[in-house]
């Protein structure tokens, strides 16, 4: 089953479920990426509420969606962490999560908001004058 | 306090199955007394040796959990083993970066710093065993 994406304005929410499985990593992948491509978002928040474990395959997936969303011109941030899973991550080593995080969805939204705004909008608008 | 120790083993083949361990885990953790976080370090290593197992073996392998208390103790022995085609380079598999599929690189030496004592055979052709402890208190 695929991981639903759900769109609040310009900005893509998705939940990972707790079994997260490889395939369904790349469909969330490629539906994201099409959703943004596609002009209908800005950015993506990732919740991991439900995820038990972020072991060090869950924390490259997550890094890796982010740079795919960056390098589309894209923001995608983390929210939902819960306090075991950060400090299990730091005990594991340095640099598990290479993208930006918020304490909620709702930060996260917020955070995608500022990070849209504060470069002005999305890559390919063309700026009026 | 029980005196027989407490096993779960899991056949690991599939993400599903990694799953169902890391899940084991944390409820024997829980079980025996130790606390969240530890038991979510459990859990989140037993997640990584398993995830080697569906990743880098072709028919995977087991995940052994046995619990033991003891008069405000009590400890975990975690073992991974399988028939897969071993580790080469084992000094090389345990450093920081180090990754043979292009992952974070931190598998095995996030999971040795999760765990109170760490130990890993390897034969090439032949399989490849880890055990680890975690004690509480």
């Amino acid at each position: 089953m695929r991981v639903p994406i759900l769109r609040l304005g310009r900005v893509l929410l998705t939940s990972l479920p707790a079994d997260l499985t490889d395939q369904q990593v790349m469909d969330l992948q490629i539906d994201a990426l099409a959703l943004i491509q596609a002009g209908k978002a800005d950015g993506l928040v990732i919740d991991i509420t439900a995820a038990d474990v972020v072991d060090s395959y869950m924390a490259r997936i997550l890094s890796e969606t982010a740079k795919m969303v960056k390098i589309m011109g894209g923001v995608a941030v983390l929210a939902g962490m819960q306090p075991a899973v950060a400090l299990t991550l730091v005990e594991m080593g340095r640099g598990m999560i290479d993208m930006e995080t918020a304490f909620d969805l709702e930060g996260g939204v917020a955070k995608v908001a500022r990070m849209v705004a504060s470069r002005g909008g999305r890559h390919d608008e063309v700026p009026t004058t | 306090m029980s005196l027989e120790p407490d096993v779960v083993t899991v056949n690991v083949t599939s993400e599903i199955d990694a799953a169902e361990a890391r899940q084991e885990a944390r409820r024997l953790a829980l079980r025996h007394g130790f606390t969240t976080v530890r038991a979510h370090g459990l859990a989140t290593a037993v997640s990584e040796l398993a995830m080697n197992l569906v990743l880098h073996t072709d028919r995977g392998g087991l995940i052994r959990l046995t619990a033991q208390d003891a008069t405000g103790a009590a400890v975990i022995e975690l073992v991974a083993e399988d028939n897969g085609p071993g580790i080469p380079d084992l000094a090389l598999a345990m450093e920081d970066g180090f990754s043979t599929r292009g992952g974070l690189g931190c598998g095995l030496p996030g999971t040795r710093r999760l765990v109170d004592t760490f130990a890993i055979t390897s034969r090439v052709g032949e399989g490849t065993r880890i055990v680890c402890l975690v004690r509480r208190p």
